[in-house]
């Protein structure tokens, strides 16, 4: 039922088989960091019958098999995951991770740059400076494969998404929206702004592990012009 | 050891589908697997595969196979007219198909769905630890994709579990679900609260709970967009992408609410009414587009009990026909 007016953590069903554990109400960085905190807790000291566990900006969902977890499975869940919930967490951050990703901005392949840059008051090589000196840090991989939600974009660039969305991104695309970054790893429809794009492949079906980019990494750009580009697409190919 | 299966014709859609691709939802990975779990697992135990193993979903208009070899088989869920060398077969029990045996489908009687189970399984590597096609991200199951004429499909050598030649619709009603293709009828489905159901006033809920939805003709494996009364929402308060399931039926602005199905997203950002409860997910597999459904609001103990039942249900079946767990 509505979690709303509860205290944190909230704990709601998403249907039968799957328990959702709240643990805020705004996106931002102290919460991302309770989320992987108890993702890792998790991680740890699993559950048995839990077979997903899926963090997104203020919730981590458990999807389980209540047949392997007695007669009462929600309620069985949901004791073993209040017990995991009231050990304190780690007070140091766990060192994340930190990926390089190069990046070619403007021009064809980044068509929103400018549009960007008038929007907001300022000049494409502003809005390139501020997006590689952000703190960027996934919060949260989905919509597609591989597709990061990346928090830390300097309040400059926020930008609502296009009025309307287009139907086909080229994957690789980065796009910026509000408060956050993206990347589109499959060649899929979307409304974000964007301003660039990657040569390096964000989702390999095949590769362990498949996705470049992991919930919690912390993301540096690192621009490249686009002859540079075009030798690391090929390579990659 | 293996042997071929050659198709004459690949029928609309027909893919190779397990129990889904668990573990990868926090990449963004969809779990897709069979629409109709029901039907996949009934079919899997009445040739002796485990409960995982692929079986061939096959949509409103079936595919022509031709088993190079003597095959044991069994067909589950819709009726879409099976036919071997011609003749009408029963579904819902093992069937022997003899060495260059063609399997055809022909009109849709019940159902929308079918599940073809071949014993030893379809002999695909599974990728990312399942035998699934996700055919947005091209890959699982059979190259990535849905069947298309020409292709040879390999069952695996591996002996599974031999069953005996029973029908078990004696003792198990296997295709209780199958909705009826009256276009006047409506399927009652039900679902329980979702996080959001406090979102709507008293007399949106009672809309959403004695309405009939028609189901839209854009639905698909993702999901069903269903045409009815809209919902309206309390409040328009840009909501913070969270988990989704199978079955959750989700109200974007327009009202329109849609059922999350097996090739759902991860997680959205749009509303929870309600969740489709799990031993109904397999009655909304089998509507078609234009046939209409209700949905009842159940509790979430209810649902879990009727959930245990039929894991009960499956487990005697299973003891039954002696294959093991």
């Amino acid at each position: 039922m509505s979690g709303q007016g509860q205290p944190f953590p909230r704990i709601d069903a998403v249907g039968d088989r799957c328990l959702l554990v709240g643990l805020g109400d705004t996106v931002d960085p102290v919460t991302s960091q309770r989320v992987f905190a108890f993702v890792r807790r998790l991680k740890a000291q699993p559950i048995a019958g839990v077979r997903d566990v899926v963090p997104a900006f203020t919730t981590v969902a458990l999807h389980y098999q209540p047949e392997l977890l007695g007669n009462a499975p929600f309620e069985a869940l949901r004791a073993a995951v209040l017990e995991r919930l009231h050990q304190p967490f780690e007070a140091t951050q766990q060192a994340a991770q930190t990926i390089d990703v190069p990046i070619c901005y403007g021009g064809e392949l980044g068509p929103d740059l400018d549009d960007t840059a008038a929007q907001r008051g300022l000049t494409p090589e502003q809005v390139i400076a501020l997006h590689l000196q952000s703190a960027h840090r996934v919060y949260m991989l989905g919509f597609s494969p591989g597709f990061p939600f990346i928090g830390g974009l300097d309040p400059a660039l926020a930008m609502p998404r296009r009025a309307s969305p287009r139907t086909r991104i080229p994957p690789g695309s980065v796009g910026i929206a509000r408060d956050q970054t993206c990347i589109y790893p499959l060649e899929t429809p979307g409304g974000w702004n964007l301003i660039g794009r990657t040569p390096v492949r964000l989702f390999n079906p095949q590769a362990n592990p498949p996705c470049l980019l992991a919930p919690g990494d912390r993301v540096r750009f690192v621009r490249i012009d686009e002859p540079t580009y075009l030798a690391m697409l090929e390579e990659r190919s | 050891m293996s042997h071929n299966i050659q198709v004459i014709k690949p029928g609309v859609q027909s893919q190779l589908q397990d129990l889904g691709r668990f573990g990868f939802q926090d990449l963004g990975v969809p779990v897709c697997g069979a629409m109709d779990e029901w039907s996949h697992r009934v079919a899997n135990l009445l040739v002796g595969n485990a409960r995982d193993e692929a079986t061939l979903e096959m949509v409103l208009m079936g595919p022509s196979l031709v088993f190079e070899s003597a095959t044991r088989v069994a067909v589950c869920g819709a009726d879409l007219s099976p036919r071997l060398n011609g003749e009408p077969v029963p579904m819902q029990r093992p069937l022997d198909v003899p060495a260059g045996g063609q399997l055809d489908f022909g009109r849709r009687v019940s159902g929308l769905r079918a599940y073809l189970a071949v014993r030893g399984g379809f002999d695909v590597a599974p990728v990312m630890g399942s035998r699934s096609t996700y055919v947005r991200g091209g890959f699982g199951g059979f190259e990535g994709r849905a069947l298309r004429k020409g292709d040879v499909l390999r069952v695996a050598g591996v002996q599974a579990a031999p069953v005996p030649l029973v029908d078990v619709g004696v003792a198990v009603d296997v295709a209780h679900h199958l909705p009826s293709n009256d276009p006047a009828a409506v399927a009652v489905v039900r679902v329980i609260a979702g996080e959001h159901w406090a979102h709507f006033s008293a007399e949106t809920q009672a809309v959403f709970t004695t309405a009939s939805y028609k189901i839209n003709a854009q639905s698909d494996r993702m999901g069903y967009r269903l045409d009815g009364p809209a919902l309206v929402r309390l409040d328009a308060v840009e909501l913070i992408s969270e988990a989704m399931g199978f079955g959750t039926i989700q109200v974007p602005s327009d009202g329109q609410p849609i059922v999350l199905m097996a090739e759902r997203h991860s997680a959205g950002g749009y509303p929870k009414i309600a969740h489709v409860i799990s031993v109904d997910q397999p009655v909304l597999a089998q509507l078609a587009p234009q046939q209409q459904v209700r949905f009842e609001l159940v509790t979430l103990q209810a649902a879990q009990t009727w959930y245990l039942q039929r894991e009960k249900t499956l487990a005697q079946l299973r003891q039954t026909l002696g294959v093991p767990a």
